[in-house]
């Protein structure tokens, strides 16, 4: 049993959990996953650590509620639990050891770059991050990515930082030059977008992929993903990869297998409909 | 009835058929299949056993259970005595009694087998372990040995990691068992569908071992929580026992297509995480309404009764070469047929067609024909040229076997591993870094329940000898 010690709202739909793990808030590097089961009956769904108190023993795992399962865990309260977490899974991030770097973070990904540009922050490089949202309400992890650099924020109707997506700002601070990496996170297109923009610079780009998980532990290869023409099972060899390598079509196509199931879900909560069976 | 039989009387009873649950009403439910053997049954099954001398039966059982003398108790009508001699042969009889591959183990051997039916020693196994398990102070156990002091790691709690543990418990140590998913029994749980097993056994067995001292902790990976380094530290010995969960895929054409699933995750859905009551438990699978499983053994039998019973209304099993070929138990095949599976034999797939929207459509096979052996001296499967056909479905489930899970052996370049990722053992079931153990199917690639719990037994076995010999 893992203790919520603490249940806030980032933006009108991200709730953030500080959880009781403390073996994992030890552990956990950059770029790592827990696999998060709230109790009988309920999905295996995994969160990226987006922040650690190793000295308190708990983990925060930001939670957009998008489903039912979603919905479910960003309502629970302190005090209340999660039955298992399993974790740290997932390769730990590809770092560089100094110069600088660029952590691009969109919607609810803003959150999983932020583990990245804290341990690239600790080491030294320079880190600017661009973090976007559709509008300011939305922007989440400001305040913690100021502490470890620049911020860059871009909102879609610009009622906050600058007008425009996130891919705009990267561009802006690609042309200016003397980018060694860039970290994308945050929805398929977005990831896609600035793969592609980064390209014709030749920057390195590593990029987090969420696909479809039930294990974690490379048991069930449902999470495959394509890296380079090879199938690769994103819980073990990843969730990172190149982005100039992945094949965003086929993820997010697969992103969409159970989009029928989840909405009849979300229209039951009864669970008295067996729609998709 | 007199137990009392003449030789000759015992000779003329016929082998008992297992009473089981009628297949049409089965093939939409997912209540066990086989209902077990009546007192009556067992008995008249028991009496067909002649009590060889030099049984054949027990060399052909893995673990070496003493299979003449269970049945003799069995026909003296003293349950607690097969019982007591059964559970003290093998940990786990409830669950071989209904997974083992009978007929190519003690049922192959058995003498009567040569001039008519063996005698049905996995049903009288069954029988006598279903017995024990309705007794409510269930069957007096060996007495609890004085603690040595002694730490052991095991990791996995399938069937070799749990028979390890109950043996090591037994004589004294203390035992953790570190499982990755959130609910211990392996393959037993998140593989064998409830139909052939049902889950209340293994959760029996494994709260039995909780009740004996061994300590299960869940959602701990080997390799990512603690590496094996650390938990050479913290223990006196270590039994890995993490399975062989890497699923292989076919490297055909399409196979990332939405309605590809590997057996293991198909199966996992349905079985750990229920999600044949989906929406109520949260997991979702596409079940299928035309269904193709590819491949031959258990698992594809499993996975193609599992889509049967939760509404596809066609479900095939492409295999490449016959039906009398297939890995699969015997019986599985059977009920598989009367289910209603179809069975495309001599075919291999050789690309997964999809539709605009990226969902699976259909499965393009090749006919085969039987060439020459090969090394496992079945007759080796060649295509035949231009004899392309389609399988039309809207799900494919491949279960052409499964690879050591490399997660664990990666954080430990030390431990010696043969060419496949398998890790090596000695004679002891000792690897090369002491102290550390290793059984089932990380050492032997996908076998049988009963050679890892054999795995199980004789590293613990072993454990214990090496215990000895350092201080605590
Ligand atoms: C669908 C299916 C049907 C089968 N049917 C039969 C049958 O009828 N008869 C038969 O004899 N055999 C059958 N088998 C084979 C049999 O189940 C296996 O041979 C047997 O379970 C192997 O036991 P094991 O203990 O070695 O491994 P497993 O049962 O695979 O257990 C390994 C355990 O270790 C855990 N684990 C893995 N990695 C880690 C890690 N890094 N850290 C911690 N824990 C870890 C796993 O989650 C799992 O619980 C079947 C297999 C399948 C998949
Ligand atoms: S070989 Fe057959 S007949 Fe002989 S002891 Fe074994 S079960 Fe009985
Ligand atoms: S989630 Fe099952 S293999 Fe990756």
């Amino acid at each position: 049993m893992h203790r919520i010690v603490a249940n806030r709202r980032l933006s009108p739909n991200v709730i953030r959990l500080d959880v009781e793990a403390p073996r994992i808030a030890e552990i956990r590097q950059a770029g790592q996953f827990v696999i998060v089961r709230r109790g009988p009956k309920a999905e295996r769904i995994p969160l990226t650590i987006a922040d650690a108190d190793a000295a308190a023993g708990t983990i925060a795992l930001v939670i957009q509620a998008v489903g039912k399962s979603t919905r479910e865990l960003t309502a629970l309260q302190p005090g209340e639990s999660i039955q298992d977490i399993s974790g740290p899974l997932g390769m730990p991030t590809e770092l560089i050891e100094k110069g600088r770097a660029v952590c691009v973070g969109g919607g609810v990904g803003t959150a999983v770059v932020h583990p990245i540009a804290q341990s690239l922050h600790k080491r030294g490089v320079h880190v600017t991050s661009v973090i976007g949202g559709r509008a300011k309400e939305w922007v989440i992890f400001e305040q913690e990515l100021r502490q470890l650099g620049d911020v860059v924020v871009c909102t879609d109707d610009g009622s906050y930082g600058r007008k425009g997506f996130v891919t705009d700002a990267t561009k802006d601070l690609l042309t200016a030059g003397g980018i060694d990496i860039v970290y994308a996170v945050g929805p398929v297109p977005m990831m896609r977008a600035v793969s592609n923009l980064t390209r014709p610079f030749g920057v390195h780009t590593i990029v987090s992929l969420n696909p479809v998980m039930v294990d974690g532990t490379g048991m069930c290869g449902g999470c495959r993903v394509e890296v380079g023409g090879k199938t690769k099972f994103a819980c073990v060899d990843g969730p990172e990869f190149d982005g100039h390598l992945v094949d965003f079509d086929l993820l997010a196509d697969r992103l969409s297998t159970y989009r029928i199931q989840e909405k009849a879900a979300l229209d039951h909560p009864d669970g008295t409909c067996r729609v998709g069976l | 009835m007199s137990n009392k039989i003449s030789a000759k009387e015992r000779m003329r009873i016929e082998r008992q058929s297992m009473p089981e649950q009628d297949a049409t009403a089965r093939a939409k439910n997912f209540q066990e299949v086989n209902l077990g053997f009546t007192e009556q049954l067992a008995l008249l099954e028991a009496q067909r056993c002649i009590q060889c001398k030099e049984a054949k039966c027990i060399a052909g059982c893995p673990v070496m259970v003493n299979i003449p003398r269970f049945i003799q108790c069995i026909v003296d009508g003293d349950l607690p005595a097969a019982a007591r001699s059964l559970l003290g042969d093998n940990a786990l009889p409830a669950i071989t009694g209904r997974v083992c591959p009978q007929e190519t183990q003690c049922e192959a051997q058995c003498i009567r087998g040569v001039k008519g039916k063996p005698v049905a020693i996995g049903y009288l196994e069954r029988y006598v372990a279903d017995w024990a398990y309705r007794q409510a102070n269930g069957v007096a156990g060996d007495a609890p040995t004085a603690p040595t002091g002694k730490k052991v790691a095991v990791v996995g709690a399938g069937p070799a990691g749990l028979t390890a543990a109950g043996e090591l418990v037994k004589a004294g140590h203390s035992v953790t068992v570190y499982e990755a998913l959130h609910q211990p029994g392996g393959v037993l749980v998140y593989g064998i569908p409830e139909f052939r097993l049902p889950k209340q056994i293994v959760d029996a067995e494994v709260r039995r071992l909780q009740d004996a001292g061994v300590q299960i902790e869940c959602n701990v990976v080997i390799g990512r929580t603690y590496t094996l380094p650390e938990l050479r530290e913290r223990y006196h010995a270590i039994f890995i026992a993490n399975g062989a969960g890497l699923p292989v895929f076919m490297h055909v054409p399409g196979e990332n297509l939405k309605g590809v699933y590997a057996a293991n995750e198909y199966l996992t859905r349905i079985n750990l995480m229920e999600a044949y009551a989906f929406p109520s438990a949260g997991t979702p699978v596409m079940v299928g309404k035309r269904v193709a499983v590819v491949g031959g053994g258990n698992v594809a039998m499993d996975a193609a009764r599992t889509a049967q019973r939760l509404g596809a209304e066609r479900v095939t099993i492409v295999y490449r070469r016959l039906r009398a070929d297939m890995p699969a138990r015997a019986e599985e095949v059977h009920h598989a047929e009367q289910e209603g599976i179809q069975f495309e034999e001599l075919a291999a797939p050789v690309a997964v067609l999809g539709n605009e929207q990226k969902w699976v459509t259909g499965l393009r096979c090749q006919r085969m024909e039987l060439g020459e052996p090969d090394a496992s001296g079945r007759r080796r499967p060649v295509p035949i040229e231009g004899s392309e056909f389609e399988v039309e479905c809207d799900v494919v489930v491949v279960a052409i076997g499964t690879r050591a899970n490399p997660l664990l052996t990666a954080t430990c370049p030390e431990l010696k591993l043969s060419r496949h990722g398998h890790i090596e053992v000695d004679s002891h079931g000792m690897t090369n870094l002491p102290g550390v153990f290793a059984g089932g199917d990380i050492v032997r690639g996908a076998a049988t329940v009963i050679l890892a719990m054999g795995d199980g037994k004789q590293a613990a076995q072993s454990i214990n000898a090496y215990l000895k010999t350092k201080p605590v």
